[in-house]
């Protein structure tokens, strides 16, 4: 199939040539657009934390962005499921599509958009209850009731987010009693049981000893075929690991983007490049 | 200069021993060489007897204890679901300009002292409010009731559940919150199923403080509650009078009795029994809330 | 797979919002209502003489408040001596001197034990030590025994004259006030005290200053508006507190003043009754309300009523001004 790319090209993003991409996962195939924003403006009361971001983000892929500290990148992703709104004194101007439905339009129900962007966060952040109580929340939220299809439920998000084998003794057991890595890696289990589309990442395993971070760019590799992955890292290593494309942020600003190895060997601007050989940041 | 300031540090020290001193010496053993209450009266007929009646030396605590827990299960449910719920508008709901108006409004329910609760109670609550009420259903109200003094009392401490809660609500890490906003939660969801059981251990710490604060509440019992039980027996009926160990303290001390005599030394009995059963809902409480915070940090 | 934007659940659990809401309004609701009963019963009897008349059993329309009203003031300046410099003492010592040895855990822990002991308690134990004195004074106690003499009292120049025991004296509800408001008076000033940052401490420190001067020259002025605010705070739950004077035998029914000082200026023009006046009798402005609250004629009623709105005045006064002390203070300093 080859679904269309969108007319309204950003002027950030590069002319995209045929790709030829590192990882063995990836095809060549152009994907069709799954989220995008145009002329993204946001502020924090008065202080502008992001400046005129259009960005198309392809489906089934993995999404980096990249910075320094500051950049603008978590704030811009918090945009995209609109968790931005729960801080006061925030605005935005421009557009956010998801599959072309504007998700500002007072029409659209945030809770809902929730459910269809989910989002893991960068300190693991179990509930306060049984891993399996954990994992059931979203859809128990959403109104389900049937104990054999949450149990179901549970089962496959966890089997997903490769959690099953190390818990599936000990559901009633409270989630946090479990390690850092299996933390995060239940808050993503627990973020696929509503059946999102996009999952949205930031810095998941800034907070996890190396082992733990190998399990979870394994398991973000094997969730794209499946998913829209749009990961915030600091860590340029994880980036070019797991990620088919990558944004630069810089001051709130999209530098760059384009496909992981071609901005991380052949950078077209001089601050992408100065950052990714280590000169700042 | 250090030495002075650790006597003042000190006092309270000397305060606590104090306090359980002069309890002990007139109720359990007496250093000064005169008979303390319970070597007159056993302690277990005074922690079993359901009748009190001084003239015949009956001395059970029974019919305090009742009108006291009365008294204080009301106020709680009173209380624990006003103030719960103001605690979780206030954290969850309300923007910060109204969250500055509303709670020093509540503290003044706070500030406003508790004889004035009482005379309310007895003035409106009790004739206004609760006999038309139960008229209605053909039930009599006495002038002096359990219920309206409850209700005053549960008014009382609902700013201090509602603060306590609200620390602890807030105590809950924001994190929490964002994480089940990106579940696709309501606000409803976040405060109910999210951040209520999260902070659940430090909302039973604020309830347990402030039903001890009602345990002890004295002036809106004495004024509205009465100064007997039905009968010298069980305060069982809210809309009958109640005689707490607060209002039989004050009722002692305020009449004539000589020092030396039963009833003298009984108000240290009943005084030890208040005690006691404040302070360890006190330490279960701290306790409580010690292990709460642990939790979170 | 992918469901609609559109769907509507937010509108879920909103009932929940309105009871909360409701919860909220209706604790301030009881307040109104509690107010506005109050001022309209009341309303007749306020007046001037409702403040400088005595009590008065036999025609209740012409009671007063004076005596209350005097008793009151002198509770407030004695427990106000007796804790203040008692509980800043205390706070320092345990901020500055011994943040962390077992003895400051052990007075810490007493202290919110003690904060939870209800106000009657105080009252028993200021009836067995302030006012009888464990009755070690009685006519054939220990004391008589011991000395041969029966002891009333030290006399001193100037005729003070401290009677012994202290028996039914303002300054025995004075001490149990005290005690009563020490553990809040101190926390107040711990967290007053531990606002103040460090680096004030070092500079000083750094500048030659001796620990001591460093807390009475710095800690202590940076601390004062967070301590001004805690003291009149709990003065202003101290004023209103009924139960323990009761046990520490306030008058429910007196005609007279502490030394008979009815008028501000007498506190200097009659110097020996203003150091005598904590030696005497006394009735506090609660306990005139709920001497007033027990009577059954119905002009009591409004008699009782303008008591608790002088009460309920002078409290208001003092939270507005600990609002105030607050409010000025944070906007002068910031850390």
């Amino acid at each position: 199939m080859f679904p269309t790319m969108t007319a309204e090209k950003p002027i950030s993003l590069k002319p995209q040539v045929p790709l030829r991409e590192p990882s063995a996962a990836t095809d060549d195939v152009q994907r069709a657009i799954k989220l995008e924003t145009r002329h993204l403006d946001f502020y924090y009361g008065n202080n502008q934390a992001l400046h005129d971001i259009s960005l198309q983000i392809p489906e089934r892929s993995v999404t980096a962005f990249i910075g320094p500290s500051g950049c603008g990148k978590s704030t811009f992703l918090r945009t995209l499921n609109r968790m931005n709104d729960i801080i006061e004194g925030t605005r935005h101007t421009g557009d956010v599509l998801l599959e072309g439905t504007d998700i500002f339009d007072p029409r659209v129900d945030v809770v809902a958009l929730r459910k269809r962007v989910g989002m893991v966060f960068q300190k693991s952040t179990p509930f306060p209850k049984s891993i399996f109580d954990n994992i059931a929340y979203g859809p128990r939220v959403a109104g389900l009731k049937d104990l054999s299809r949450l149990t179901e439920i549970v089962e496959s998000s966890l089997k997903r987010a490769a959690l099953w084998d190390e818990v599936k003794d000990r559901m009633r057991d409270s989630a946090m009693a479990l390690s850092g890595g299996q933390q995060q890696r239940l808050c993503i289990a627990r973020a696929l049981a509503t059946e999102p589309d996009v999952l949205l990442m930031d810095e998941p395993a800034s907070a996890l000893d190396p082992a733990s971070t190998t399990r979870v760019e394994d398991l973000i590799f094997d969730l794209k075929s499946n998913y829209t992955i749009v990961i915030v890292t600091h860590n340029m290593q994880q980036a070019a690991r797991v990620s088919d494309r990558t944004a630069f942020f810089y001051q709130g600003h999209l530098v760059e983007v384009g496909p992981t190895q071609e901005l991380f060997t052949r950078p077209k601007e001089k601050q992408t490049e100065d950052y990714i050989t280590g000169r700042f940041g | 200069m250090q030495q002075v300031l650790f006597l003042c540090a000190g006092l309270s020290i000397v305060t606590m021993a104090g306090i359980v001193f002069v309890l002990l010496n007139e109720s359990v053993y007496s250093v000064l060489g005169d008979q303390a209450f319970f070597q007159e009266i056993p302690l277990w007929k005074f922690l079993t007897g359901t009748r009190w009646h001084w003239d015949s030396g009956e001395f059970g605590v029974w019919p305090l204890l009742t009108s006291t827990l009365q008294v204080a299960l009301i106020g709680g449910l009173v209380s624990v679901p006003l103030g719960l719920c103001s605690a979780i508008y206030l954290s969850e709901y309300a923007t910060p300009r109204t969250r500055r108006v509303i709670k020093p409004t509540l503290e003044l329910l706070a500030g406003v002292p508790t004889v004035v609760y009482g005379y309310f109670a007895l003035m409106f609550v009790t004739p206004y409010v609760l006999r038309p009420l139960f008229g209605l259903v053909g039930l009599e109200v006495g002038t002096f009731n359990g219920l309206a003094a409850g209700i005053v009392v549960g008014i009382m401490i609902t700013p201090l559940v509602a603060s306590l809660s609200e620390d602890a609500i807030r105590s809950v890490p924001q994190s929490l919150r964002e994480a089940a906003y990106a579940l696709g939660s309501t606000r409803f969801d976040v405060s109910v199923r999210v951040v209520v059981p999260a902070a659940f251990s430090g909302i039973v710490a604020a309830c347990l403080l402030a039903i001890s604060r009602a345990i002890g509440e004295t002036m809106a019992v004495v004024i509205a509650g009465g100064q007997n039980t039905p009968g010298g027996g069980l305060a069982i009926n809210p809309l009958r009078e109640v005689f707490t160990m607060t209002s039989y303290i004050v009722n002692v001390s305020s009449s004539d009795v000589e020092a030396g005599s039963m009833e003298y030394k009984s108000l240290y009995a009943v005084g030890l029994t208040l005690f006691v059963i404040t302070l360890l809902m006190n330490i279960v409480s701290q306790w409580v809330m010690r292990r709460f915070r642990e939790a979170y940090q | 797979m992918s469901s609609s934007l559109y769907s509507n659940s937010q509108t879920r659990g909103r009932w929940f919002e309105y009871v909360c809401l409701l919860a909220t309004w209706s604790a301030l609701f009881f307040l109104a209502v509690l107010l506005t009963v109050i001022l309209w019963q009341g309303r007749g009897n306020l007046s001037m003489s409702f403040l400088s008349n005595f009590d008065d059993r036999l025609s209740p329309e012409k009671a007063g408040m004076l005596a209350g009203l005097w008793g009151s003031f002198w509770l407030m300046i004695l427990t106000f001596l007796i804790s203040v410099p008692v509980g800043i003492g205390a706070a320092i010592y345990l901020e500055e001197y011994s943040t962390d040895s077992w003895i400051a855990r052990i007075i810490q822990v007493n202290l919110s034990n003690l904060a939870g002991v209800p106000s009657i308690v105080y009252g028993i134990l200021g009836l067995t030590v302030f006012v009888r004195m464990f009755g070690i004074f009685a006519k054939g106690a220990i004391i008589e025994r011991m000395t041969g003499n029966q002891v009333e009292g030290l006399f001193f120049a100037f005729g003070l004259n401290v009677p012994l025991p202290l028996g039914t004296t303002v300054i025995s509800g004075a001490l149990t006030l005290s005690l009563l408001v020490l553990p809040v008076i101190i926390v107040a000033t711990q967290e007053a005290v531990r606002a103040v940052p460090g680096s004030i401490r070092h500079a000083a420190l750094a500048l030659g200053a001796t620990k001591w001067q460093t807390i009475v020259t710095l800690v202590l002025p940076a601390a004062m508006p967070g301590i001004m605010t805690g003291v009149i705070l709990s003065l202003s739950r101290a004023i209103g507190e009924t139960a323990p004077l009761i046990m520490v035998g306030a008058s429910t029914f007196l005609r007279a003043t502490p030394a008979d000082i009815e008028y501000p200026h007498e506190l200097v023009t009659k110097p020996r009754a203003t150091i005598n006046a904590p030696f005497d009798e006394y009735t506090a402005m609660p306990i005139m309300v709920y001497s007033w609250a027990k009577q059954a004629q119905r002009e009591y009623q409004g008699i009782a009523s303008a008591g608790i709105i002088v009460l309920v005045t002078v409290l208001l006064t003092m939270n507005g001004l600990a609002i105030y002390i607050r409010n000025r203070s944070q906007q002068h300093l910031r850390w």
